[in-house]
């Protein structure tokens, strides 16, 4: 694990450098023209913040079931980048919707989905910090109600309102311009590295917590 | 050594995130003659402000997650020397 | 079938203690109404609300006086040392929360039983005109809320800032139960009555109910030993 952490976070940073002029190079949007290129970052944050639901969701059931200390710290790591990415999503979505739409902020269906999301986590963290003892147990629940719900919210939120683009952008996406989708998957693949390298720091964070507070106890002895 | 990495890390992002800055100016600016007029301006600013609101808010994260590890690790160096001094 | 039991006799001693003081149901209830007016002043214009605020109102006033509810039935278990008898009892566990489950659903519906006619009189709503799928929306989404209330309530009773941290937590969680009790109900509302989507509703409930109660009597148990 620690071994991998310079090589990765090397590779991301190339990659990183890289992903701005694979952005500029990449052809218009044809409707959208040049605020489309909000897509390329804008797509996979939301990638991410997937990817880090599912993984603090998993982190939480085996914490609460298995006792394992080490998901916990992983469920913690990943509801703090979740929440990180996802304030990335509603402010770059906010921005092209305020190009593209003319708003600020519209109560469509990604975008609300999005922001009850980002209020579960928000609510996970703050449980985390203020829950006096026995927080972990309380944030376990938090992080396994919280990815359950998702579903839920995503399906009541469809129903209620959509004047977001269908998730088919992206399947047609390969055929229709083949350069673009090269573009968005570098910049997904990109950025999910950078998560994992986030995920890895904020556990080793949590680690070394873990560790200090071991040695205040040995020294209280 | 992590800090290291970080710091290497943060430089290079930075750098991107520069050569970047310009690129999509210059992408505002330069086919003004092409696209409808009174367009491209304003969307350079929005995307230029997404992705600027990218760096800030990872180099800021990086940047507290880093912070709380030395936080952390001055802690133990600090407990570590109250107990070398107490059993010498 | 001990199973059952178990649960019942929950749900029988929450109720002894209740009638006693009544002091639970009679606060939600006026909590329930103070909501009502107070958002009332939020969506009258002339003298009259639109069709559709009737709806939210409804399930505002049912979700806030729901928090207050579950909090003060856990308050009064933490005051008496209760719930760890409870859990010390040689009893199993999710038959402890099916009981507590079943006391705050039985506490809501009897608020809901007062408020409904009222918000109906009060913002000439026909709610009534399809009376089986008001009762099906109502029931779904009060066992839904209830549901992951009466879980998080629980677990909440040791913790120090339970008062801040239960809507904290549960707000953003049941926030499909609102969804839908909202739409469905203003479907109802709506001149000809919009039956396809209230039952799209509440479909989406049922489907909540099965999915959260059964969460829930799963991590009751692991969530509930220290």
């Amino acid at each position: 694990m620690k071994k991998l952490f310079v090589p990765v976070a090397a590779i991301t940073a190339l990659m990183f450098a890289y992903a701005p002029i694979a952005i500029a190079n990449a052809p218009y949007e044809s409707t959208m023209r040049l605020v489309q290129k909000i897509f390329y970052f804008h797509f996979p944050a939301w990638m991410a913040l997937t990817v880090s639901v599912t993984i603090c969701t998993v982190a939480s059931a085996l914490y609460l079931f298995k006792g394992w200390a080490k998901a916990d710290r992983i469920a913690v790591a990943a509801a703090e980048v979740t929440v990180i990415f996802g304030l990335f999503g509603l402010v770059s979505g906010s921005l092209w919707g305020r190009k593209a739409w003319g708003v600020w902020w519209q109560w469509d269906a990604r975008l609300t989905m999005a922001f009850l999301l980002e209020l579960i986590f928000f609510g996970y963290i703050l449980v985390r910090n203020y829950g006096g003892p026995g927080a972990e147990k309380l944030a376990a629940a938090m992080g396994i109600f919280g990815g359950a719900t998702a579903p839920f919210v995503y399906k009541s939120v469809d129903w209620w309102r959509t004047v977001h683009p269908k998730t088919s952008v992206m399947t047609t996406l390969g055929e229709t311009s083949p350069e673009m989708w090269f573009v968005v998957w570098f910049c997904t693949f990109t950025i999910l590295l950078f998560m994992g390298l986030l995920l890895a720091a904020r556990i080793r964070l949590e680690e070394q917590r873990a560790a200090l507070d071991e040695l205040y106890l040995a020294a209280e002895d | 050594m992590i800090r290291r990495t970080w710091i290497a890390l943060v430089t290079f992002v930075l750098l991107g995130a520069n050569a970047f800055a310009q690129q999509a100016a210059s992408d505002g600016f330069v086919p003004m003659s092409s696209l409808p007029p009174g367009e491209e301006l304003p969307a350079a600013r929005f995307v230029v402000a997404s992705y600027a609101f990218f760096l800030m808010l990872m180099v800021f994260y990086v940047w507290t997650i880093w912070k709380r590890l030395a936080k952390v690790e001055q802690d133990m160096k600090e407990l570590g020397r109250r107990q070398g001094g107490a059993t010498r | 079938m001990r199973f059952f039991r178990v649960a019942l006799l929950v749900l029988k001693k929450d109720f002894a203690i209740e009638l006693k003081s009544y002091e639970i149901l009679s606060t939600t209830l006026f909590f329930a109404v103070s909501c009502v007016a107070i958002f009332s002043f939020a969506f009258v214009k002339d003298g009259q609300a639109p069709v559709d605020a009737a709806a939210g109102i409804l399930w505002i006033a049912i979700a806030f006086s729901g928090t207050l509810a579950l909090g003060r039935t856990f308050e009064r278990e933490r005051y008496g040392e209760t719930l760890k008898a409870l859990l010390l009892a040689p009893a199993p566990r999710p038959a402890i929360y099916l009981g507590k489950l079943l006391g705050i659903v039985t506490l809501l519906f009897a608020t809901e039983i007062i408020v409904v006619p009222m918000v109906a009189f009060l913002f000439s709503a026909p709610f009534f005109e399809r009376p089986l799928l008001l009762v099906a929306l109502l029931g779904l989404g009060t066992v839904g809320y209830a549901a992951v209330g009466t879980l998080f309530a629980a677990m909440l009773v040791r913790a120090r800032t339970r008062d801040v941290m239960l809507p904290i937590l549960l707000y953003p969680i049941t926030i499909p139960v609102i969804i839908a009790g909202v739409r469905g109900t203003s479907a109802l509302l709506a001149s000809p009555v919009d039956e396809p989507v209230a039952m799209l509703w509440i479909g989406l409930l049922s489907f909540f109910d099965v999915v959260f109660v059964t969460l829930s009597l799963w991590t009751f148990e692991p969530l509930m030993t220290e």
